[in-house]
């Protein structure tokens, strides 16, 4: 919370001259970015459950990874692996936008 | 690795002792429980913030660990893998479902309701849509999602208590409740979150102990997360299947069409996202970063045991039907652990045509077959089948005691904190004392736990299925109205209220139609499905209608109060969470509206 200005990377444009509160167009533009970092992680959180483990089940059942066809892994196991790197992907690229604002906690 | 320096360091000492199963299930049942409650005397509360959000103390990765164990329930241990197996690859409704609701709650819920900053989720409604007449629709749902929840786990337990320590079914079920009862009136959320905790610690070495001897065993590779891959135990599984007409296991759609497996994930995933005690365990952790990275250590510790699930479901399936089928039925009968499930009553040999041989075929739980299997016996029994020291087997039971019991609790302290914070102080006594509302809440945790007990008692159904109705109705009815709050700024009282009366409204209504046969005890269901989908899938739909209504209605109503904006423009920057939060716990000051 304190200096969190200091880091105003690629927002200097933007950003206030008053040294710890953000402006209302610097949350604006916070926010925007958050919501495009969310919709980014869900395409690939669809891509790689709906569509590669239940969409394309038929149509790729003849595809293999290792022993197994590819929306097999997809549904059971590579759908959850790549869930939890989404959500730690989305922690650490908020907290750089969190300070990159000034609005860490 | 870790698994052979295990073994090794335990056979001499099972050799010395020459205990059996039921000794060693024994001794870690008693003993595990003695540590749960050690803890919660240690962490016995004294005020509402302790009680209610641990004094928003704990550290993320042990909230991730309270989250998981929270989370992964009698179903995710017990019935999970059994279910897998039963279903080939449409289990991934159960596996991608229960998974894939953590991003949806990392990235849409958890770290601004951390903002936020109170105690439970009728709070934010509450608070969010400006209205009492919200905050008691959403305690009301949260005890309604909560209950159908809890009686799945009881079935866990009774299972777990009865076969292992050979008690009474009732009587296991009271003892079980009666001891997690306990904890939550000691020690409340704090107590809970610590003993959550250690109960991950035993559910996960007990799951992955016995997944990796078996995987050892099977496949020549300890690692069971890689066998899907590496080994052909797919492929042999399936010709297996293929031989005695069971259908080929790595073919979708077999148990249900292409859309209800989207649907049905689907509403698992934003239901987990609408779970109230798992939300409200985002508000024991320091600020709103601190939510998201819990969040990431909470999946972790979950795709521990669900990237072994599939597997072990793979293997134990394999081993079932290579041990019982062909082999004569005297010989099967007197098998000690084929003795000892048939006891329980949950396998069942029945040598149909009288050949003195079993034959297996369609389905594990098929008319025409001569064996059937509850599919809630995989994970437990499978050890056995495998032929597996005693003590790990004990494990397995402590193991799938700590699911039950670690779900349980976190829904008992939700049930408590809706009627005690949320209807008796916050509706309709704001001058209750703070010694007043711990009483309280400490009443209403037993009286769930009473309530808890009957429904395990008459078990409405399979576990698992139990429980994913209750995602139905979360993601039906507290899911939208807590997203919308977040995310849409225009969205008011008149909109969220009837958006989740309705939406919660015709999910039960279709639930209890689909299930007449067994929630009214007709002979048959009322309603097969509606629009292609059936009980466990219908949730989307209620959710879907959640959303139209709130949205439809909120446009044609006042707009939300300035201070209410204000609120929602503050949850959406952390900075602050760490202080700013409203206390009304520690004084008597706050109130709202």
């Amino acid at each position: 919370m304190s200096a969190g200005k200091a880091k105003a990377s690629n927002q200097t444009s933007e950003t206030s001259e008053s040294d710890s509160t953000p402006t209302q167009s610097d949350l604006k533009e916070y926010w925007r970015r958050n919501l495009k970092l969310i919709a980014g992680l869900f395409v690939i959180w669809f891509i790689v459950s709906f569509l590669f483990g239940i969409i394309l089940a038929e149509p790729l059942s003849n595809v293999y990874i290792g022993n197994i066809p590819v929306p097999f892994w997809f549904a059971q196991q590579g759908s959850i692996i790549v869930f939890v790197i989404l959500i730690f992907v989305y922690a650490r690229q908020m907290n750089k936008l969190d300070r990159e604002f000034g609005v860490e906690d | 690795m870790m698994l052979e320096t295990m073994l090794a360091l335990f056979a001499p000492v099972i050799a010395q002792l020459g205990l059996g199963v039921d000794a060693w299930s024994l001794i870690l049942i008693v003993g595990t429980v003695i540590v749960y409650f050690v803890v919660a005397i240690a962490t016995h509360v004294t005020d509402t913030d302790e009680f209610y959000v641990a004094d928003r103390s704990i550290p993320a990765i042990v909230n991730g660990a309270a989250v998981a164990a929270d989370w992964m329930s009698a179903a995710s241990f017990i019935s999970l893998a059994g279910l897998v197996s039963f279903l080939g690859y449409d289990g991934t409704i159960y596996l991608m479902g229960w998974t894939g609701g953590y991003v949806v709650l990392a990235l849409l819920i958890a770290p601004y309701l951390r903002k936020y900053g109170k105690y439970t989720i009728p709070d934010f409604i509450g608070d969010r849509y400006y209205s009492d007449t919200a905050r008691g629709v959403a305690a009301l749902a949260t005890l309604f999602v909560s209950l159908t929840y809890i009686a799945g786990q009881m079935r866990g337990v009774g299972i777990v208590l009865s076969r292992f320590l050979g008690l009474d079914i009732t009587i296991g079920i009271i003892v079980a409740l009666g001891l997690v009862a306990l904890i939550g009136v000691i020690g409340g959320m704090e107590a809970i979150t610590w003993t959550q905790a250690i109960q991950y610690t035993v559910l996960i070495l007990a799951f992955l102990i016995v997944t990796a001897a078996i995987s050892l065993d099977l496949t020549g590779n300890p690692f069971p997360q890689m066998a899907l891959v590496t080994s052909d135990i797919g492929a042999r599984l399936t010709q297996l299947q293929a031989d005695i007409q069971m259908g080929r296991y790595i073919v979708p759609f077999r148990e249900y069409s292409q859309l209800q497996v989207f649907a049905i994930a689907l509403t698992l995933m934003i239901g987990t996202a609408g779970l109230p005690h798992v939300i409200m365990r985002f508000y024991t952790v320091p600020s709103a970063s601190d939510a998201r990275r819990s969040a990431g250590y909470a999946l972790f510790f979950i795709s521990l045991l669900y990237l072994s699930a599939p597997v072990l479901a793979i293997f134990a399936k394999f081993n079932l039907i290579q041990t019982l089928n062909g082999e004569s039925v005297s010989t099967a009968q007197n098998i000690p652990w084929v003795e000892r499930w048939s006891q329980t009553g949950l396998l069942t040999i029945n040598d149909k045509n009288g050949d003195g041989v079993i034959q297996m075929t369609q389905s594990l739980t098929s008319e025409a077959s001569e064996v059937f299997i509850d599919p809630d016996i995989i994970v437990l029994a499978t050890p056995e089948v495998a032929g597996l020291a005693p003590i790990v087997i004990g494990l397995v039971a402590a193991g799938g005691l700590a699911a039950a019991l670690s779900t349980a609790d976190g829904l008992l302290i939700a049930m408590s904190s809706a009627v005690s914070h949320d209807i008796y102080y916050k509706i309709f006594n704001e001058e209750a004392s703070q010694r007043k509302r711990l009483l309280v809440a400490r009443i209403v945790i037993l009286a769930a736990a009473v309530v808890a007990a009957y429904l395990g008692i008459n078990p409405p159904g399979f576990v698992a299925e139990v429980v994913a109705i209750a995602f139905g109705l979360a993601a039906a009815s507290l899911f939208p109205p807590i997203l919308l709050g977040i995310f849409d700024r225009r969205m008011n009282r008149e909109g969220a209220i009837t958006g989740l009366l309705v939406g919660l409204i015709f999910t039960l209504v279709m639930v209890v139609l689909m299930r007449a046969n067994v929630v009214l005890g007709f002979e048959e269901p009322l309603l097969d499905s509606f629009l292609g989908l059936g009980a466990l899938g219908i949730g989307l739909y209620g959710s879907i209608l959640n959303f139209a209504v709130a949205l439809i209605i909120s446009r044609f109503t006042p707009a939300p109060p300035d201070d209410v904006i204000e609120l929602v423009e503050e949850i959406r920057y952390p900075r602050g969470s760490r202080e700013a939060i409203a206390a009304d716990g520690g004084s008597e000051t706050t109130s709202d509206d």
